[in-house]
């Protein structure tokens, strides 16, 4: 089982397997494919659920970046969605609703927040990482519910997408889709090349052993703090994204719970595989609407099922994919 | 503001601050010695009060149902630890924060549908009902002033523990390394049991003793969870003697900052938008203690572990 | 291939007359808060609406009744998610919801833009009372300041003179405070914003003995209000200064509260015990089916359900004819559990307030009583912003 094991620990490093081009590119023809099926079976409703799962996938793509291949376990990631979306509200009640100029906006000030609390988290490691990521995501939290003037708790209503050029394009729920199955393929694949650089094999290397780094000549911290920043801003997106879906802003956005769901949806997928973080974005989701649709006590389930996966499920959904396919490979050839 | 009043909130303070003592020390242990992130920790707290209700219903006396709940904590952390947590020691964090994080999602909703959504009474021991005078108008309740005694209590009766008995002298060995005392001969999985089952119980008595102030009602343990382990972080992982120091700092914090957050606030500002901010900064004041104190000390303040 | 043509042809005759069956139906989306300590209000809501469905048999207006119940899980994200699932999946007509008025801030723009009759049995957020107020929205409960004028009105009339104001540090807290300084033109020594959740108010409680007021007025909803009742007695201040409150000593928190909030006055547009005959049944229907007296989430999400019934008799099913059901809903021609009920030009209700004082019932329960009334027919401040007629 020693292959298997190596394919769900390292799958990162391998890119010539043929399941690194696979399994993406199956996913996302299907997220491509979505809206079609949708049409044919005439639930459009599917596609405002295909839209909320890829909202949450960019969020969880990024962190996927940190906790699988940096070992940042980050608790505050929701924190940047907010941001990003409370960039798109604020600028939406000033008159500004263009996402030429608030997407880029929602980037910004998400980066610079990742900047600004990185330089006080990186300094940390393990559970102290943790908690300080998430005293961040609380700070923001509750300075989002005491601006009145925005809402505050009761959240704010944006008054319509946001127009592209000051084309009405994304008010149409299909085309808006397509536009967040965009910002999810982009997020994907600079994560993926950041990966196969030289800076994803320092992040990867430091979260090995961060002092074998250091004594090869890394700054360590430096290389963090670039991906701490940089998945900050992918989560601007994300806030960017769900704003716009919703065309709401609340501070429940940014809490920690929020945090400790894109966390599950994480590891549920598969940590440090990337299409992990996808495939348990959507998995999270869907048994969410699903199950709650079923009971109302659907977390009595979900809750003994995540420990299950935990236990038995090394290396989440994706892990637990390959080491069946293999083995069903293995059946097949002679 | 007088200086009755400051007394006051400094007591307030304290009774939260031995409350978060009573949590944290049972959590900075399990991850001190075990290195094992328990975020069901909170439920074990919240189970206490929820099973001295429970027995309360059965014997109708304070203190047997204390007892009751405590054994009943007990055994149930026990079970937990058998079923589930004793397989994920090996494993990395992510895995015990996501095993454990599964775990509140089932407790929390089961209790839910054991005992309904709507917050359940217990009531206090019928001597401690009453009011003590502070000061001419300040009455303090009586059975507060037994939460700070019995936390301190407690709080004694674990450095003694830790520091004069050889079981305690184990638990401070495993804390700093785990590897090597099961190396010299030590049963670890029994010591880890100990450990395990020690801080559900100091849990469980914490949600039995507040349970007369506060409603029981499913999720109580979350947010006290989160403090929990800003406690544990601020005064080090592993530490008793961190842990206590910590939770009374926060306590007071926490208290003191309630209170006078918008007071002080007024010194700069108009009114109205002090009794906004204020308790937005209040609030906000403990996570930047701590963000304080990490970029001083990144291992909190009595870090156990020699790394 | 030709033995199959008969069942083929009974089998789409089937599906025509199911599918048939099933166009003609009355589908409501009933979005609430089921998870969490506020599911206690949340719970209480559906179980209103759906005595009542049981009430009618089934048939709302005389039509064959399906109630789809989603949990918004106290996320406007979620509600969101749900309201547009109810929308297009399930092809509702009513969306009655929800609890919170922050969760009603995100659904009410996809549910009426829909053209989807939105009915709030809780929320009145003051946003969709005045200049925002939209055809497609109608509220059975009240507008959120008029319940805590009710309290201020009571302060200023019993010669009250200062007061604390404890309220918590989110939107419906803020909102409280202004309602009860709008009838309240005493001293305010102070107004404490607790953060949402704080269960332990050792701190608020020792300023407030300090401060030395004629009384508190306090809007701490839920689990928040049974700690503060609770910890207010357990500190000797229950019998010193009068407590006044709005949703902090209801029903849904009377269970846990007990002894400890006896003899404490509230506001309320209704109490289980106010004298119509269809409260009296409905009071001790609901009883009999729960087990726990009805507060107002159960009450207003039960008339929820008559205003729809009375809409879609007058149209007599035609649930197509949106501008008639509209018509009809606006003229609110159906007996409300309160006695006298009518919408304000912007759909919020014109009805009475009163003070009620928390009792113990013979049956060991507790509940509040009506006192006496202090607002007749009392429109909230908004309405004359609203453009609609």
């Amino acid at each position: 089982m020693a292959g298997a094991a190596a394919v769900a620990v390292g799958g990162a490093g391998s890119l010539r397997r043929p399941r690194h081009v696979a399994l993406p590119a199956v996913i996302f023809a299907a997220f491509a494919l979505l809206p079609a099926f949708a049409a044919l079976t005439a639930q459009h409703y599917l596609v405002d659920t295909g839209t909320r799962i890829m909202v949450f996938a960019v969020a969880a793509v990024a962190l996927d970046l940190l906790v699988g291949y940096g070992g940042l376990i980050s608790f505050g990631q929701a924190a940047f969605i907010g941001l990003g979306a409370y960039a798109v509200g604020i600028l939406s009640t000033a008159g500004i609703a263009d996402a030429l100029i608030s997407l880029p906006v929602a980037i910004a000030v998400s980066m610079l927040f990742a900047w600004i609390t990185g330089i006080v988290c990186i300094r940390t490691k393990g559970v102290y990482f943790i908690m300080i990521t998430l005293a961040f995501g609380q700070m923001v939290y509750f300075l989002a519910t005491s601006l009145a003037p925005y809402g505050g708790d009761n959240g704010l209503t944006v008054e319509a997408r946001n127009t592209i050029a000051g084309w009405p394009v994304l008010k149409n729920d299909t085309a808006f889709y397509y536009f967040a199955l965009l910002c999810l393929l982009a997020s994907y694949l600079l994560c993926r090349a950041l990966i196969a650089s030289r800076f994803g094999r320092v992040l990867r290397g430091a979260k090995e052993n961060a002092t074998r780094m250091a004594a090869v000549g890394f700054t360590v911290q430096r290389f963090q703090l670039i991906a701490y920043v940089i998945a900050g801003g992918i989560g601007g997106v994300s806030g960017f994204l769900l704003a716009n879906s919703t065309e709401f802003v609340a501070p429940a956005y940014m809490a920690w719970q929020q945090s400790g769901e894109l966390i599950v949806m994480v590891i549920l997928g598969g940590v440090g595989t990337l299409d992990g973080a996808i495939v348990g974005s959507a998995v999270y989701l869907l048994a969410e609407e699903w199950l709650s649709g079923v009971t109302e006590n659907w977390q009595v389930i979900f809750g003994p099922f995540l420990v299950l996966v935990v236990l038995f499920a090394r290396g989440g959904l994706i892990g637990l994919s390959t080491r069946l396919s293999t083995r069903l490979w293995r059946r097949l050839r002679p | 503001m007088t200086a009755t009043l400051f007394l006051v909130q400094v007591l307030n303070g304290l009774q939260f601050g031995v409350l978060l003592f009573l949590i944290a020390a049972g959590l900075t242990l399990v991850f001190g010695v075990m290195d094992f992130i328990n975020l069901a920790h909170g439920v074990q707290y919240m189970l206490g009060a929820y099973l001295a209700v429970a027995s309360y219903g059965l014997v109708g006396n304070f203190l047997f149902a204390l007892v009751l709940a405590l054994l009943a904590s007990l055994g149930f952390g026990l079970l937990l630890e058998f079923l589930v947590f004793r397989h994920l020691y090996e494993r990395d964090h992510l895995d015990q924060v996501i095993a454990t994080f599964g775990i509140i999602l089932f407790l929390n909703h089961a209790v839910r549908m054991i005992w309904g959504a709507a917050p359940l009474n217990l009531p206090m021991p019928e001597a401690f009902t009453g009011t003590v005078q502070l000061a001419p108008g300040q009455l303090y309740p009586v059975w507060r002033l037994v939460i700070i005694a019995a936390g301190i209590g407690v709080a004694g009766g674990l450095y003694i523990l830790v520091t004069q008995t050889r079981i305690g002298m184990l638990v401070r060995a495993g804390a700093t390394n785990a590897r090597m005392v099961s190396a010299l001969g030590v049963n670890i999985k029994q010591l880890f049991m100990i450990v395990f089952g020690f801080g559900t119980m100091l849990a469980g008595f914490a949600g039995v003793m507040i349970a007369p102030i506060i409603s029981v009602e499913p999720g109580m343990g979350t947010n006290i969870l989160i403090l929990a382990f800003v406690v544990i972080v601020i005064g080090g992982i592993g530490s008793i003697r961190g842990a206590f120091v910590a939770a009374l700092l926060i306590g007071l914090v926490d208290t003191l900052g309630r209170s006078f957050s918008i007071d002080v606030l007024r010194l700069v500002m108009a009114p109205s938008p002090a009794r906004t901010v204020g308790p937005a900064i209040a609030s906000i004041l403990i996570y930047v203690l701590m963000a304080i104190v990490l970029y001083l000390r990144p291992a909190g303040l009595f870090p156990a572990r020699g790394r | 291939m030709i033995k199959y043509t008969p069942m083929l042809a009974v089998a789409a005759a089937c599906g025509l007359l199911i599918s048939v069956a099933h166009a003609d139906d009355l589908k409501v989306g009933f979005i609430t808060t089921l998870s969490g300590p506020p599911a206690v209000l949340g719970g209480q809501a559906r179980n209103g609406f759906q005595l009542a469905v049981k009430d009618l048999n089934g048939k709302l207006g005389g039509v064959n009744t399906q109630v789809f119940v989603a949990d918004d899980e106290l996320k406007p994200d979620v509600a969101v998610t749900k309201v547009k699932a109810l929308i297009d999946r399930d092809k509702v007509d009513f969306v009655v919801g929800p609890i919170f008025s922050n969760i009603l801030g995100a659904i009410e723009k996809p549910v009426t833009e829909a053209n989807v009759f939105l009915i709030s049995p809780n929320a009145g957020s003051s946003a969709f009372a005045g200049k925002d107020c939209n055809k497609n929205f109608f509220v059975t409960s009240y507008q959120n300041d008029q319940v805590h004028e009710v309290l201020g009105q009571y302060a200023q009339d019993a010669g009250m003179k200062k007061v604390i104001i404890v309220v918590p540090n989110y939107q419906a807290g803020k909102d409280a405070a202004a309602g009860f300084k709008h009838k309240f033109t005493g001293e305010i020594l102070d107004e404490i914003y607790v953060p949402l959740g704080q269960l332990d108010y050792s701190a608020e409680l020792s300023r407030i003995a300090a401060a030395k007021p004629d009384a508190v007025f306090g809007f701490i909803p839920g689990g928040m209000g049974v700690n503060f009742v609770k910890q207010y007695r357990q500190a000797g201040l229950a019998d010193k200064i009068t407590f006044l409150s709005a949703f902090t000593v209801d029903e849904s928190t009377l269970p846990a509260q007990q002894d400890a909030a006896l003899g404490m006055l509230a506001g309320s547009n209704w109490a289980p015990n106010l004298d119509t005959p269809q409260n009296k049944k409905f009071v001790d229907e609901y009883l009999k089916e729960y087990n726990a007296v009805p507060a107002t989430y159960a009450f207003q999400a039960y008339d929820a359900a008559m205003l729809i019934d009375s809409a879609v008799k007058a149209v007599n099913g035609k649930l197509d004819d949106k501008d008639a059901l509209r018509a009809a809903l606006k003229k609110a021609d159906f007996k409300s559990l309160r006695g006298a009920f009518k919408f304000n030009n912007n759909h919020y209700p014109i009805q009475n307030f009163y003070l009620t004082k928390v009792a113990k019932r013979a049956d060991g329960k507790y509940e509040t009583e009506i006192v006496k009334t202090v607002f007749t027919n009392f429109g909230d401040s908004y309405a004359k912003d609203c453009p609609m007629k």
